[in-house]
């Protein structure tokens, strides 16, 4: 694969996906060779190689011109370390700290070191990802708990001096049942000095648990890394287990996988939207907006049987079928949602206060968004056209001709007007979907493992880009599995998009972007 | 004299016993055209057992002020909703305050919230009082307006002299009126923490306003809180049907009078209650900073409707 004028020596491991196993001085001027053409980092971890081969491993999933590059290095296990790579993609910053917390692996001469995921509930020297942790020793009683507290969490955030500045700790306790995060706001009077974002609070040991789970219970598991994402992170990883154990995928089951990312996406667009509303106190289109999330939901759950679609994407294929009253009921309630959303967003568009809350706050401007790698939704609302069904499509986007949402003023309102012109777009993929749809067979039997084989999943969530890589034991059990949230890039540019806003306006622009706190925390 | 006295005792009961219920039918009135099902009328009284019989839970820092406060907030709006004349009109409690008096009552419980709010020290608290400061001080010289044009008619500063001049005078638009409904109307949504200006239902700390002062109460001191608060709506609803739509009150010494005032009383409440539930269902809240717009339009509608009466009614 060439980039730039050089040739990578990557091999194609996928439609438009790309493997490559580098030297770490290679992986940086690869990094470089990909942010000179434009291109983003999508994830980076760590792995414990040293059942394998004796070293540690580190893993980069780079956007390119032509795809995804998945970049490997492996690393001395007496002294796992790789060169710093937030310097080229800001974005690396805190998923480099989170691999030291979870794995010991340190970016060398990266500036920021404190700790990202690690709280109070593992020590500093312990490290649960790797092969030799074992999940058991870090549990405590419940009385141990009472008779020797752990110590307090100590965190350096960073503080803003001078007269009239004033720090308000908000959560991660917060006063509506919500995700746990904690926000640090620097303020003078209502004014948004800086905002430092602390996460962790829901770390379950995921990534761990997949370590010798079978391939199917780790779809099941895949699913669950977040829930409002469920068929992007199953499609993802089951998309990773049939590329590393080379097993094809009947093609009915493919255009149904497609067709649950959709359903997924106008769900929660339609929740979104309403949630927005209900952030300017507008309780119509809360209601509206949620009357119609909950039509739908209830179709899927007798069309499909499950609301939120669990555990339909398995492994070799989909778990249900749809049949062809199934598909009349669909289209014509597809139909029928996209009339009312149209309607609705006549609302919202002529409501005056509604188009005064949203218009000019939060902004992400797009050169700030394109270099600190915004990615997914609030990506293409600043003008960061990338569309993993648009541009790189894999079966069965690739004859769907998706068309991609974008604006360019990056504030909250632009990220409601993407979200309106993705519902409707999503709207007309269903029924295109349901037109085309294939006969043959729902299901078919994995390849079985003989080796320790790899393959990732490259998936186009409501949210943004899922990636899950997977690599799976000779023994035919997952060995080490990734999921990875695009809130990992997103959460940084919330920090950034608040400065000089109000103080109130920040739940407004927090939802705007409706990031995941559970998703890049596992 | 002495039926004056039962009369006080049965409009100051009255009011108490009632607020809840007025809150009750917004709520319901709001749920009603948000396509919801409501909640019952009488789940306000559920809330205030539920708060009074729980133990409350008082922050170590907490000064006595803390815990006195809600006495005084429930105290100052009781206070408040026995000089507005309600149904009847010769209360002996209304010569002890006059309408600017009674400004002054509401801003005694909003001082004691503020404060109170702060005492603990935590920031939700502090940010609350500063912005119910920001807007109460643009809300309340806009009430003395209200007042002073009503006063300017009546030619007194006296609520049941006041009431008595705007009942009994012929049935006209009065554009001085007019202006100040409008005004108080705006005002009065400010006051209460509705919407546009404050969301009561919010759930998101950092937006609020009235509810970030009171995040730190429970139990006892919530439930006189959120009763003082529905005795403030309560109050600021009577408070605008007697100067604005003051037909129907009983007059001075008119005993029988007062079923039908009573009667006429609830219809008016009933009917401005579903106005508030949808006025608020239409609208969203305002940008923090523009409610200093939206209070000094209301502002300049009273001063409005003051010189008005100068140059045409005088």
């Amino acid at each position: 694969m060439k980039i730039g004028d050089h040739d990578w020596n990557l091999d194609p491991l996928g439609k438009h996906i790309w493997r490559g196993r580098m030297e770490t001085g290679q992986l940086l001027a690869l990094a470089r060779a990909v942010k000179e053409e434009g291109g983003q980092l999508v994830a980076l971890w760590g792995s414990d190689d040293r059942h394998l081969d004796g070293s540690f491993g580190i893993h980069a999933a780079l956007l390119t011109s032509s795809g995804l590059a998945w970049a490997s290095c492996a690393l001395p296990a007496e002294a796992p370390t790789y060169p710093d790579l937030a310097h080229i993609f800001p974005q690396a910053d805190r998923m480099q700290r989170a691999t030291f917390d979870l794995l010991g692996i340190r970016a060398a001469d990266a500036v920021d070191d404190r700790k990202w995921l690690r709280h109070t509930a593992w020590a500093d020297n312990e490290f649960p990802l790797r092969k030799d942790f074992s999940p058991l020793s870090t549990l405590r009683s419940p009385l141990s708990t009472l008779n020797s507290p752990p110590p307090p969490d100590a965190y350096p955030f960073i503080r803003v001096e001078g007269d009239g500045v004033h720090e308000i700790p908000v959560g991660p306790i917060h006063a509506g049942t919500i995700e746990p995060g904690h926000f640090r706001f620097s303020i003078i009077g209502e004014r948004i000095l800086r905002l430092e974002e602390r996460m962790g609070y829901t770390h379950k040991g995921t990534e761990k648990r997949f370590e010798g789970m079978d391939l199917a219970t780790g779809a099941k598991l895949a699913g669950r890394v977040s829930g409002d994402t469920h068929s992007a992170y199953a499609w993802a990883y089951c998309a990773a287990v049939e590329m590393a154990t080379g097993s094809q995928v009947p093609e009915r089951a493919v255009w149904l996988r497609a067709l649950f990312l959709e359903i997924e996406r106008i769900a929660n667009h339609l929740g979104d939207l309403g949630y927005l509303g209900n952030d300017v106190a507008l309780s119509f289109g809360f209601v509206q907006f949620w009357r119609l999330k909950e039509d739908w939901l209830r179709l899927i759950a007798k069309l499909f049987g499950h609301r939120y679609l669990y555990d339909r994407i398995v492994p070799g294929g989909v778990a249900v079928d749809i049949g062809d009253g199934g598909r009349a009921e669909l289209a014509a309630e597809v139909g029928r949602i996209e009339a009312e959303v149209r309607s609705l967003k006549a609302i919202y568009d002529e409501h005056a206060t509604l188009q005064d809350r949203f218009a000019n706050t939060g902004i992400v401007k797009p050169d700030l968004a394109a270099r600190l790698g915004l990615t997914g939704l609030a990506g293409r609302a600043s003008a960061q056209a990338w569309d993993a069904r648009a541009q790189f499509p894999q079966a069965p986007y690739d004859r769907l001709d998706v068309s991609m949402a974008t604006q360019r003023s990056g504030d909250v309102l632009a990220r409601a007007e993407v979200r309106f012109a993705e519902v409707y777009e999503s709207a007309r993929l269903v029924r295109d979907i349901l037109e085309r749809l294939p006969a043959g067979e729902l299901h078919a039997p994995l390849a079985p493992v003989s080796a320790v084989c790899e393959g990732i999943g490259w998936v186009e969530s409501w949210r943004g880009e899922v990636v899950v890589a997977v690599r799976i034991g000779a023994d035919g059990r997952l060995d080490r599995v990734h999921p990875h949230d695009p809130s990992w890039q997103n959460w940084p540019l919330v920090e950034v998009g608040v400065l000089g806003n109000i103080v109130p306006d920040f739940p407004l622009i927090n939802k705007s972007f409706n990031l995941s706190y559970s998703g890049p925390d596992l | 004299m002495s039926t004056g006295i039962l009369l006080q005792l049965a409009q100051s009961l009255l009011a108490i016993l009632l607020a809840p219920l007025l809150m009750g039918w917004v709520n319901q009135c709001r749920a009603w055209l948000q396509g919801r099902s409501a909640p019952p009328i009488t789940q306000p009284y559920r809330t205030l057992r539920k708060l009074f019989h729980k133990d409350a839970v008082i922050a170590h820092n907490a000064s006595p002020l803390f815990r006195f406060a809600p006495y005084m907030i429930f105290a100052c709006m009781a206070l408040a909703a026995g000089i507005v004349p309600t149904i009847a009109n010769d209360l002996p409690f209304s010569p002890a305050a006059d309408v600017i008096a009674l400004v002054g009552i509401f801003a005694l419980a909003r001082v004691f919230l503020a404060l109170a709010a702060m005492d603990i020290g935590s920031p939700f608290g502090t940010l609350g009082a500063r912005r119910e400061m920001l807007v109460s001080f643009l809300a309340e010289p806009a009430l003395l307006m209200v007042f002073f044009t009503a006063s300017f008619i009546a030619q007194s500063t006296e609520l049941p002299v006041i009431v008595q001049t705007l009942a009994h005078r012929e049935f006209a638009i009065y554009p001085s009126i007019s202006f100040a409904a409008v005004a108080f109307w705006m005002i009065s949504v400010a006051e209460n923490a509705r919407i546009p200006v404050d969301n009561p239902s919010t759930h998101l700390e950092l937006t609020m306003i009235h509810e970030a002062m009171i995040l730190e109460y429970s139990a006892r001191h919530l439930a006189l809180i959120e009763w003082a608060v529905a005795l403030k709506l309560f109050t600021y609803s009577t408070l605008g049907i007697a100067l604005f739509l003051p037909w129907g009150i009983a007059p001075q010494g008119d005993i029988a009078a007062l079923p039908l005032a009573l009667l006429v009383m609830i219809a008016k409440l009933l009917l401005g209650g579903a106005a508030l539930a949808f006025l608020e269902t239409i609208s969203a809240k305002v940008r923090l900073f523009r409610a200093p717009e939206f209070l000094g339009t209301a502002f300049l509608l009273a001063v409005l409707g003051m010189l008005i009466h100068f140059l045409l009614e005088v």
